[in-house]
């Protein structure tokens, strides 16, 4: 393994692989990202190299395993380079005729291609499917480019160049006010400018200083620093080295999740990698620092993602917050001063520094500068990992990278920010996403979480649920957190199984009023967010729970039924075999009825009734019809009367 | 020390740097009250009865007196409309959990908080870590501890350590503001030590 001991030799280093490498030889890059990992990736991987060593071009093409590009819906992805063909849900059996027609005969398979669901047209480069064409990838282009286990491939597009640059050229106080003048914003939730943080941590007197990766993503349904370590560590472990320098720091952590394995196998090996090039360790790049960083992993606690408890974790106590202030940045571990960003924060960080903070200030609202990486999840078609520039609407996300609401439903609110976040309806879709902007409406930026809903969605459940996962993760300290969630909680479970009573709304809204102001923490101080904000913005549908015993939506079990209409059904049997918990009698000719007793409301029959019939009903707030006569259940057909 | 001029409830307040506006109220004998605070315990800020209304760096927000620092020209409020209703609530949520005690009851009389508003939860024990912390700081023994989160959260004796140290000790009785300490005591005392729970039974 080569030292690379000056800024010169680097570049040197660096044209010496570029060199190596022929651009123009085919490679076959497939995500090994979580996502496609799941979908079975590892299998298409060998399918690939069983295949080559067949054709024996094990030489002449190469395989790379990469990080999340993002299209995970669309999973195992693959692209093959250098025409940057995308195929979809590639399978295993997909190899041979992959390698022998597009590798070799440089032929194109349609049916992997991506098919446009409004103009039938199949579109074959990467970048050109709307879900990325509408992107702005930054921060998760490059996932696709190279092997997250090599750190040539980083070095290949231009790695560490950041860092030689901040070592080479830039004083430390540079690096802070390029990072200021850049406008970068914590990418981790509150929005804090992150220049400013660096400052007073580099001001800060205390020795020795440290550095800190919030990587303890817990939002439900998040996974944006997940990709971002997992596919691209370097990235934000070049972020952080450049950090340590300008803060005067020579000690780093990364705090990771335990549950996630390969994020933690991958910046673990990074962190060997970079050691073993001179990129971490004493007298980098000839410069004189000396900078070391090791992994910590979570055990798995929401409220240790809060910067308080993350570092008391890192000492190894539990994990509860603390009161601010003092800020980190003056006593933070161990009681030193610490700088502690989000994992996306840190990856914006060589982008800065290599070219220029108006990289960052070209991009965005007056507020909010550069991109933003979101994981879309819910009723959306296109799921997966986005990234956008900050000012871009709610619904360009939604319909243009996200492809719009499946089955043709309504769609009904947005959930940004993860469980302290809020739900954004219609008449807000056109905001520019924005830190100020989300507030305005009651919802956060969050981390980057972001829940579609459809007409489907309850809202009564959806801030029950949440409340559910915070009940259980708020560290339990304070009281206001701790008994004011668990007061919410059981008044939204009442009124969800229709024992809501009138003033249950206001009661709510006085819970939440003090858990807000009173508690010690920001998981306290945002916990009844979803609350507050489903009541401003669908009061209704409390209303109807409360009032009429009803729930739109027809979600909350103990407030819906299931009615078979006589005139409609035609015996088909088929709800009446796929029942689970075989409610529903009759026969051949003979009217389908449900036994409400044993019925437990799973919705199969609703949803296997076939259209033509649509003879089974929904009910929430009217009581069920009775069921007809036995003796009236037998369909007579006319044509068979004869 | 530098002196730093604070205001508190109208009144000109004299503190030293590094004092918390708790330290800084009571030395001008004004009255905050507190549930978790202990003057021999490092500030916890866990009950939160404790907030003011503090104006500082252009913003108005509820702050908990025991931990927050004196700062020059800092406005507080130790009574207000919101901090008046922010502790009924608080006392309203732990009356849940221990309607009997007299710390609480004295304190729903002055702000008027219901005890009935919220059903009866099944732990007596409102978390103020008072006996977790005396045992940890001032004892350094550990014989009582914070037990899982969120609503789970509970306290427990250690029975190991419970059987070598409490017997004689029994300091953080009289610091529990509910009854619950001496009932998981007691639970304690009859999985770790049957020989004693046995002999003050039987009266031998």
């Amino acid at each position: 393994m080569p030292r690379i001991n000056s800024p010169a030799e680097l570049e040197e280093f660096r044209k010496d692989i570029i060199s190596k490498r022929d651009p123009k030889r085919p490679c076959i890059a497939v995500c090994t990202g979580t996502g496609c990992l799941a979908l079975g990736a590892a299998k298409v991987v060998a399918a690939f190299k069983e295949e080559l060593k067949k054709q024996g071009l094990q030489r002449k093409v190469d395989i790379r395993e990469t990080g999340c590009p993002g299209f995970c819906e669309r999973g195992p992805l693959i692209v093959i380079h250098p025409e940057e063909i995308c195929y979809l849900r590639v399978q295993p059996g997909d190899a041979e005729e992959i390698v022998s027609q597009t590798i070799l005969a440089k032929k194109i398979i349609d049916r992997l291609l991506y098919v446009d669901p409004i103009t039938g047209e199949k579109i074959v480069r990467e970048s050109e499917i709307p879900f990325y064409k509408n992107q702005m990838r930054h921060l998760i282009g490059n996932n696709i480019k190279i092997d997250p286990k090599s750190i040539d491939d980083y070095l290949a597009v231009g790695g560490y160049s950041a860092l030689a640059k901040a070592l080479g050229q830039e004083t430390p106080e540079q690096v802070v006010e390029m990072v200021k003048d850049s406008n970068l914003r914590g990418r981790g939730g509150a929005g804090f400018p992150a220049g400013k943080k660096w400052e007073f941590a580099r001001k800060s007197p205390g020795n020795p200083k440290y550095v800190v990766v919030n990587a303890d993503e817990g939002d439900p349904g998040a996974f944006m620093d997940r990709a971002v370590l997992e596919g691209n560590p370097f990235s934000v472990l070049e972020g952080l080295t450049i950090g340590a320098y300008a803060i005067g720091s020579h000690e780093g952590y990364f705090y990771v999740r335990q549950e996630y394995p390969l994020a933690v196998e991958n910046v673990t090996l990074a962190i060997k990698q970079a050691e073993e090039y001179g990129f971490l360790g004493k007298n980098i790049l000839g410069s004189g620092f000396d900078f070391t960083v090791k992994v910590h992993r979570g055990a798995g606690a929401f409220v240790c993602g809060e910067e308080t408890s993350l570092l008391r974790s890192l000492e190894g106590k539990p994990g509860e917050p603390r009161a601010r202030p003092p800020y980190p940045a003056v006593k933070g571990l161990w009681e030193k001063p610490t700088n502690i960003n989000n994992v996306e924060t840190w990856a914006n960080v060589p982008l800065i520094v290599t070219n220029g903070p108006e990289f960052l200030t070209s991009i965005g609202t007056k507020g909010s500068k550069g991109t933003k990486i979101f994981s879309l999840v819910g009723k959306v078609n296109n799921t997966g990992l986005v990234e956008v520039p900050m000012g871009i609407t709610l619904r360009d996300i939604i319909y243009k990278v996200g492809g719009g609401i499946p089955g043709g439903k309504k769609f009904k609110a947005v959930q940004t920010g993860g469980p302290s976040g809020g739900c954004i309806p219609e008449e807000h879709l056109d905001i520019k996403v924005d830190f100020d902007e989300l507030k305005k409406v009651g919802a956060i930026m969050g981390s980057g979480g972001m829940i579609v809903m459809d007409e489907d969605t309850c809202m009564v459940d959806v801030a029950r649920y949440f409340l559910n996962f915070l009940t259980g993760e708020s560290c339990g300290k304070c009281s206001p957190c701790r008994e004011g969630i668990r007061q919410m909680l059981k008044i939204l479970t009442k009124i969800s199984e229709g024992k809501g009573k009138e003033g249950d709304i206001e009661l709510l809204e006085e819970i939440a009023e003090a858990t807000r102001d009173a508690s010690l923490c920001a998981l306290g101080g945002t916990a009844p967010n979803p609350v507050l904000n489903t009541i401003r913005y669908f009061r209704d549908e409390y209303e109807a729970h409360i009032k009429e015993k009803r729930c739109p939506a027809y979600v909350c079990k103990d407030l819906i039924s299931y009615h078979i209409d006589p005139d409609k059904c035609q015996a088909c049997m088929i709800c009446l075999r796929k029942c689970p918990a075989q409610a529903i009698s009759g026969g051949k000719k003979q009217i389908h009825v449900i036994d409400q007793e044993k019925c437990t409301k799973c919705g199969t029959c609703f949803e296997v009734c076939p259209a033509r019939f649509d003879a089974v009903r929904r009910l929430s707030g009217v009581p069920v019809p009775p069921p007809i006569p036995e003796e009236a259940r037998m369909i007579v057909r006319e044509s068979k009367q004869k | 020390m530098s002196e730093i001029l604070l205001q508190i409830d109208g009144r000109e307040v004299e503190a030293k740097e590094g004092m918390t506006i708790l330290e800084a109220a009571r030395s001008a004998g004004i009255f905050i009250p507190t549930l978790c605070h202990h003057e021999k315990l490092d500030p916890y800020g866990a009950c939160r009865i404790c907030v003011v209304e503090a104006d500082a760096g252009g913003k108005t927000s509820l702050v908990a007196s025991c931990l927050y620092p004196v700062e020059k020209n800092l406005v507080v409020r130790t009574r207000s409309e919101k901090v008046d209703k922010t502790r009924k609530m608080i006392l309203e949520l732990l009356l849940a959990h221990a309607p009997d005690a007299p710390a609480l009851q004295d304190l729903a009389k002055e702000y008027g908080a219901d005890k009935d508003r919220f059903a009866k939860e099944s732990l007596f024990c409102i978390l103020c870590g008072l006996c977790v912390r005396y045992c940890t700081e001032v004892k350094k023994k550990n014989a009582i501890g914070f037990f899982d989160r969120g609503a789970r959260r509970e306290i427990s004796f250690i029975p190991e350590i419970a059987s070598k140290e409490c017997w004689n000790c029994k300091e953080c009785f009289p610091l529990c503001p509910t009854s619950y300490l001496q009932a998981a005591y007691h639970l304690t005392e009859a999985l770790a030590f049957p020989r004693h729970s046995i002999k003050c039974a039987t009266g031998k």
